[in-house]
């Protein structure tokens, strides 16, 4: 049993090699660096750092999965959007009990991500023009429902998900690693996990092997709906109000996570631990950029630029193991 | 030299990390002859044709074409030089048209104003040439994969080469199609031609090629005059030892009836079969390509959508929706595509092995990773399975042991009735040996097989009876006794 965990940690490490010297060689860079040198180790910017992206982690280890399917999964941005906006009007024009709000904002995500699966299993349209079309529709009710202003929730409750703590811990940690624990059991502990890299490694072989390729992609699709509702309340929670505008660009950013974490675009392959390590990596990037008073606009550049890098470095060291 | 050869390669030598995988290699070819190079997977083959068409750069070797030598650094030089490469899978772009994909890259005309009309007619005309029935203005998509080679050649031809590489040209067509393609190659060599034909396929070898050279382990092992020697020799040969069985297989009474089918249809290729299978049988299906043999199985299995007629296992009439059912009733089916239908490429030779059972080490909560590694160790074992690790990539094993993998995975399911479409399609001598003393062995323990094969000595040499089909009907039976490759064919001809 020792022996296992032992070997489980070294090949984690092994198979993650390069995205972890990576992280360290940031962290590092940030620690020694003169104007971080003081802010960016601190309790209270590392628990920043993981506040501000547990939602990323929550798309992430749904976007990881669709990936591994061979898809893509544009809309979660959009469901951010909408799911926040939901749970903040049951509360503010319904008057219904936060936690209605938060069940309905995650029912919200769970009925797009079905409708997602729903189509992708049922026609022959790709995945990337059906979420590309349930991006907009969402993104579209969102601002029809909010007549395009923000709905403000100032409650306690309400704060609790998004901005609130457990003891000294922000709550969006805890949410963090319960959902991450949860992604990795049904990724590698379940037979659905091996159903997922089946369908994604060969769907032709998978209907030969009597897997319900259409059961497995509309799963995996819900899931992520799901994760999409639950960023959404966590960021309407931290934004004190539901907001039409919430969660741009955030399928990008988790896309960009998955495949900084070596998951290949490819599909039938691919690691939770590696999606980690990539968010990590795009969160103290995002943070150390901050700190370092970079501008903005030029942020995006540095973004990208690392992007490229990571995912080059990966592929070569693939293409040495003879991968 | 005394004899001037159209090619000489000699003392050619490549390595890649690790494998030598060619060491002092000489070849020659002569104008006009058909040379055949034979040898198992990893021997080296495709590697020498790669240094030919310079895909690879030797490190050491001359290259003489014409006793000039060249040299051969790249894919344009080897074109220059008169080599032109058919490679196994196909290259042609599926939606353009025929003219289109012979003169890709170098259209006639300028280069913004494409001459399609004289595009056609200089298509047209080789097409003709080569009496190949095919209209230059069709699209690739349409033509039948035996069609399309066809079309690879004249491209290759085109090039004016003097020396064509064929590799592995009817591993996917019928033996119709073969002899078609087979016109065409002694057609070339007229012309003086030379031709290097690979080829797992012993029968052809005797049909088509003047001499052999056998490849084992990176070195030429030698050259032979296909007429002066026999397939044992060349069996010997590759493998390098006497393989005292090619065909293993112990002829015992059959039991009772466990599987009949009547008036299988799904509506589309397979039309009316009906036949049965007995314990302990090995039941092969023979036909043209195209006859409905895999689509009538795929049915039975449960995977065409409308499937009509009726299934009795061990007399019982059963309901089969899906491959899970199927396997429910003990049947197993192996696919006929390795690579389409059965292989997680890019997964590990475990998971490969282990799909099929899952409920079987993962539980509620946890996985049992030592069951896992038993069975997969299990059928590595039975299956004798030539892989570093279970952990290793299948997508790096050979065609042979990825297609041991395949057959372990499906007698983990442990089936009665093992449906194998065609079992050794692309798989090097040795396994193949292998592959039939493991059905041997599988029958006399009392499992039924059905063996859907193109290969007319494995249907011959391996099974009880033959069913043959035509346009999705059985057309008949013949007992073991009454086999014949002729009787067969009557049965298959359409």
């Amino acid at each position: 049993m020792l022996s296992r965990i032992k070997n489980g940690v070294l090949g984690y490490l092994k198979d993650n090699i390069g995205i972890i010297i990576a992280l360290f060689a940031m962290c590092i860079f940030l620690v020694i660096f003169p104007t971080t040198r003081t802010t960016f180790l601190t309790t209270k910017n590392v628990f920043n750092i993981l506040r501000q992206n547990a939602s990323n982690l929550f798309l992430a280890t749904g976007m990881t999965m669709v990936i591994i399917l061979g898809g893509i999964e544009l809309s979660v941005g959009s469901v951010i959007a909408l799911s926040g906006c939901v749970a903040a009007g049951c509360v503010v024009f319904l008057g219904l009990p936060e936690i209605v709000g938060f069940l309905a904002g995650i029912l919200v995500g769970a009925l797009v991500g079905m409708f997602n699966g729903f189509v992708i299993c049922k026609t022959e349209i790709p995945p990337f023009i059906v979420t590309l079309a349930s991006m907009n529709i969402a993104k579209g009710i969102a601002l029809v429902y909010t007549t395009g202003a923000p709905i403000r929730c100032m409650t306690d409750a309400f704060k609790f998900p998004g901005a609130g703590y457990v003891g000294p811990v922000p709550t969006p940690v805890i949410l963090m690693i319960i959902i991450f624990v949860i992604a990795c059991f049904i990724v590698n502990r379940t037979q659905l996990g091996r159903h997922i890299y089946a369908v994604g490694g060969n769907a032709q072989a998978a209907k030969f092997s009597g897997i319900n390729v259409s059961k497995v992609k509309f799963i995996v699709y819900t899931y992520t709906g799901v994760m999409a509702g639950i960023a959404g309340i966590v960021i309407a929670s931290r934004l004190y109000s539901g907001q039409p505008t919430a969660g741009d660009g955030a399928e990008m950013d988790a896309i960009a996570s998955v495949v900084v974490g070596g998951t290949s675009m490819s599909g039938g392959s691919g690691r939770l631990g590696g999606t980690l390590i990539g968010v990590l990596i795009i969160g103290v990037l995002n943070n150390g950029l901050n700190l370092m008073g970079v501008d903005s606009n030029w942020q995006y550049i540095v973004k990208g630029l690392v992007i490229l890098l990571a995912v080059y470095v990966d592929f070569i060291r693939n293409k040495k193991a003879g991968r | 030299m005394s004899e001037q050869y159209l090619l000489e390669m000699k003392n050619i030598n490549k390595s890649f990390p690790g494998v030598k995988a060619l060491q002092n290699v000489d070849f020659q070819l002569k104008a006009g002859e058909v040379h055949a190079l034979l040898g198992e997977n990893g021997a080296g083959k495709s590697t020498l044709i790669k240094v030919l068409g310079g895909i690879y750069i030797a490190e050491e070797g001359e290259i003489y074409v014409e006793g000039q030598k060249v040299n051969i650094d790249g894919v344009v030089p080897a074109r220059k030089a008169g080599v032109s490469i058919v490679h196994q899978e196909l290259v042609l772009v599926p939606y353009m048209t025929v003219a289109e994909n012979i003169f890709l890259g170098r259209e006639p005309g300028k280069k913004l104003n494409i001459n399609r009309k004289k595009m056609t007619e200089d298509a047209q005309k080789l097409l003709d040439a080569y009496e190949m029935g095919i209209d230059a203005d069709t699209l690739v998509e349409k033509l039948t994969i035996a069609q399309r080679q066809m079309v690879e050649i004249v491209k290759a031809i085109s090039f004016n080469s003097k020396i064509l590489v064929l590799d592995e040209p009817t591993s996917s067509i019928s033996d119709k199609e073969v002899h078609f393609l087979f016109e065409t190659v002694r057609n070339l060599t007229k012309q003086g031609v030379g031709v290097i034909y690979i080829s797992h396929k012993m029968s052809e070898l005797q049909e088509i090629c003047d001499r052999v050279t056998v490849m084992r382990d990176g070195q030429a092992v030698g050259t032979k005059v296909v007429k002066e020697t026999t397939t044992d020799e060349l069996i010997a040969l590759m493998v390098g030892r006497e393989l005292t069985n090619y065909y293993t297989r112990d002829f015992l009474e059959p039991g009772e009836t466990i599987l009949k089918c009547e008036h299988i249809s799904d509506g589309k290729m397979a039309k009316d079969a009906s036949f049965e299978l007995k314990k302990g049988e090995i039941v092969g299906f023979a036909g043209l390509v195209g006859a409905g043999r895999s689509e009538t199985m795929k049915a039975i299995f449960g995977l065409a959508a409308h499937r009509t007629g009726d299934v009795y296992v061990k007399g019982q009439k059963v309901t089969i929706k899906s491959p899970v059912d199927a396997l429910k009733y003990g049947i197993a089916l192996v696919p006929e595509s390795r690579k389409d239908e059965g292989l997680y490429g890019v997964q590990s030779v475990q998971f490969n092995s282990t799909i099929e059972v899952l409920n079987e080490f993962i539980g509620k909560l946890r996985v049992d990773h030592a069951k896992e590694e038993k069975i997969t160790q299990k059928y590595i074992d039975m299956m004798s399975t030539k892989t570093p690790s279970q952990q290793q990539i299948i997508r790096n094993l050979s065609g042979g042991n990825q297609q041991k993998v395949m057959i372990g995975r499906w007698l983990a399911t442990n089936p009665e009735i093992l449906i194998l479409d065609e079992p050794t399609r692309g798989v090097d001598v040795g396994a193949k040996a292998e592959i039939y003393s493991i059905m041997n062995e599988l029958v006399k323990q009392g499992m039924s097989i059905i063996m859907i094969s193109s290969e007319m000595p494995e249907i011959i040499n391996m099974s009880d009876r033959v069913y043959v089909m035509a346009e999705g009907v059985v057309k008949g039976c013949i007992s073991h006794e009454e086999i014949t490759q002729e009787k067969i064919m009557q049965l298959a001809a359409i």
